[in-house]
């Protein structure tokens, strides 16, 4: 044993005293490489500056100076945290929404194997249909305000969060099934203690991507047709041929995006904390 | 009383089905330790799987206290050849789980598993995952949680097959210590030997698949057994030398 353990330890050694030599980028702290990223940003933003006016028009794609100058006067008036909460509300009421729904209907058909064979064309034809299709429909039901883009984001989730749900309820155990009810477990006890518990990485999954896709619902809803949000905002510009106003809010979206998957991690580091998701 | 009459299980795996239960008149008495020893792969596991309720009979069926067992038997503790713990529930969470199905505080079944831990020499992992302990230690907390909720019946699927020798002789005693307070029925599926005699009142040796009875022993050793030394016996060596006679008929046709 403490011969194969010397050899493989230096061998070990030998490649770690190589490694600097041979990949010493790759190897970089974080710090560091942060200080690159940053470069790297400035560089573009740089690049960006340059090109504006010289070699490609600034009304086609503007310039950081302005569009910075934009994203502060948008920020001292308040103008733009308006439509940031109209378009974050609706995020977020689609997610919760479509999630509830999904889980609870892909638990119910995850048991109910008769209900699940019965439903299933429909619902991989509804799955099927692109959800975006369905965003005039919801204009001409809920009219111009948040509710159409809440119901298409939450459509969106639900099918996302539906079929994560179902196949993890699917994926269960049997034998953990029938262990507790041998123990004397009820229906309620299964579905506490076994189904649910241990679907909860699939769940989850399917809740983690499905937060972008609340937010995409709610912004093609807004684009489609209303008078507040992100979305509004972004297609009010580019009518007003407004390119500095279109790259202003592109930022904003994209920074709700980054804000909301930073959460989304947040909650998965806890989550595998608790042993309530595996890794 | 278990009473196994006229059993046969039939499985249709795809076109072919596979018949692994073949007639099987079998009673096991109550407070008995009945061994079944056969070749892997045999059909043991379905017989275990048949007196639980959790598989049908193809034909003939099984009688448990005189009623015809038709659902999952909930008198009976049913410990697979898989450990079958909750990944997401600490060591002793899972030992506790029949307690906290029957509505028991938190604190009291959390004492009582970290007892019978400590007696299956677990202790110091009661808070631990089962994916952070080892085979032998999942085995362990599974047996932990059936001896610890003390159904009527124990059906052990090689419970200690995972174990080294030494611990396997502590579980062997643990196991008639406690059947000697409370005299459960146990069913046990083994491929050793040694530990089918030393438990057991009856081995009983089963065939290749299907699954027929060809020998049933009774083992007349006296009670209590120690578990260390009732293997020097005369006796037990003359009921060892009758089972593996037979034995050897069906390990030999295995082996062709």
């Amino acid at each position: 044993m403490s011969s194969t353990g010397g050899l493989a330890s230096s061998a070990a050694r030998i490649e770690i005293a190589q490694r600097p030599r041979n990949r010493p980028y790759a190897e970089m702290s974080s710090g560091r490489m942060l200080l690159c990223q940053t470069g790297v940003g400035i560089a573009i933003l740089a690049a960006w500056q340059l090109v504006s006016g010289r070699l490609l028009d600034n009304f086609f794609i503007s310039n950081p100076v302005d569009v910075g100058l934009r994203l502060w006067a948008w920020s001292v008036s308040g103008y733009i945290f308006v439509h940031l909460w109209v378009t974050f509300y609706e995020t977020m009421a689609g997610f919760v929404f479509g999630s509830l729904i999904g889980v609870l209907l892909g638990i119910w058909l995850g048991v109910a194997v008769f209900t699940s064979r019965l439903l299933n064309p429909f619902l991989f034809g509804f799955y099927a249909l692109p959800k975006i299709a369905l965003a005039p429909l919801f204009v001409l039901w809920f009219g111009l305000g948040m509710e159409s883009k809440i119901a298409l984001s939450t459509i969106i989730v639900f099918f996302l969060v539906f079929f994560n749900t179902y196949a993890g309820v699917r994926e269960v155990d049997v034998d953990l099934i029938n262990s507790v009810r041998l123990m004397k477990g009820t229906r309620l006890h299964l579905l506490r203690l076994v189904i649910v518990p241990s679907s909860m990485g699939w769940i989850f999954a399917g809740l983690k991507i499905s937060v972008p896709y609340a937010l995409i619902g709610a912004i093609v809803g807004e684009l489609i047709a209303s008078n507040r949000g992100l979305g509004f905002l972004v297609q009010f510009a580019g009518a007003e041929f407004d390119t500095t106003g279109v790259f202003a809010v592109l930022i904003v979206i994209g920074l709700l995006a980054i804000g909301l998957n930073f959460v989304v991690d947040i909650t998965q580091r806890r989550l595998e904390r608790w042993k309530i998701v595996s890794h | 009383m278990i009473e196994l009459r006229a059993l046969h299980k039939t499985f249709e795996k795809g076109s072919e089905p596979v018949e692994a239960v073949r007639d099987i008149d079998l009673a096991i008495e109550q407070g008995s330790i009945v061994s079944l020893i056969g070749p892997s792969g045999c059909g043991k596991s379905t017989l275990l799987h048949m007196i639980a309720g959790l598989y049908e009979p193809t034909q003939g069926m099984v009688v448990y206290n005189g009623k015809p067992v038709v659902s999952v038997n909930t008198a009976v503790g049913y410990m697979t050849q898989k450990d079958n713990l909750f990944p997401w529930r600490t060591v002793q969470d899972n030992v506790a789980l029949p307690f906290e199905l029957a509505g028991q505080p938190r604190e009291e079944r959390r004492r009582s598993a970290r007892e019978i831990l400590k007696r299956v020499g677990l202790t110091g992992f009661e808070t631990r995952y089962p994916s952070e302990l080892s085979g032998g230690m999942r085995k362990r907390a599974s047996l932990a949680r059936m001896l610890l909720y003390r159904p009527e019946t124990f059906l052990l699927d090689e419970p200690f097959a995972a174990l080294d020798a030494q611990l396997k002789l502590a579980m062997h005693d643990l196991l008639l210590r406690l059947w000697a307070a409370d005299r459960q029925t146990i069913l046990l599926v083994t491929h050793d030997l040694v530990e089918a005699i030393t438990l057991s009142d009856r081995v009983i040796v089963l065939t290749q698949r299907p699954a027929r009875v060809v020998l049933d022993q009774p083992v007349d050793l006296p009670r209590p057994r120690d578990v260390l030394t009732v293997r020097f016996t005369e006796r037990f060596k003359e009921i060892y030398d009758s089972l593996w006679e037979r034995l050897r008929l069906e390990y030999e046709e295995e082996r062709l």
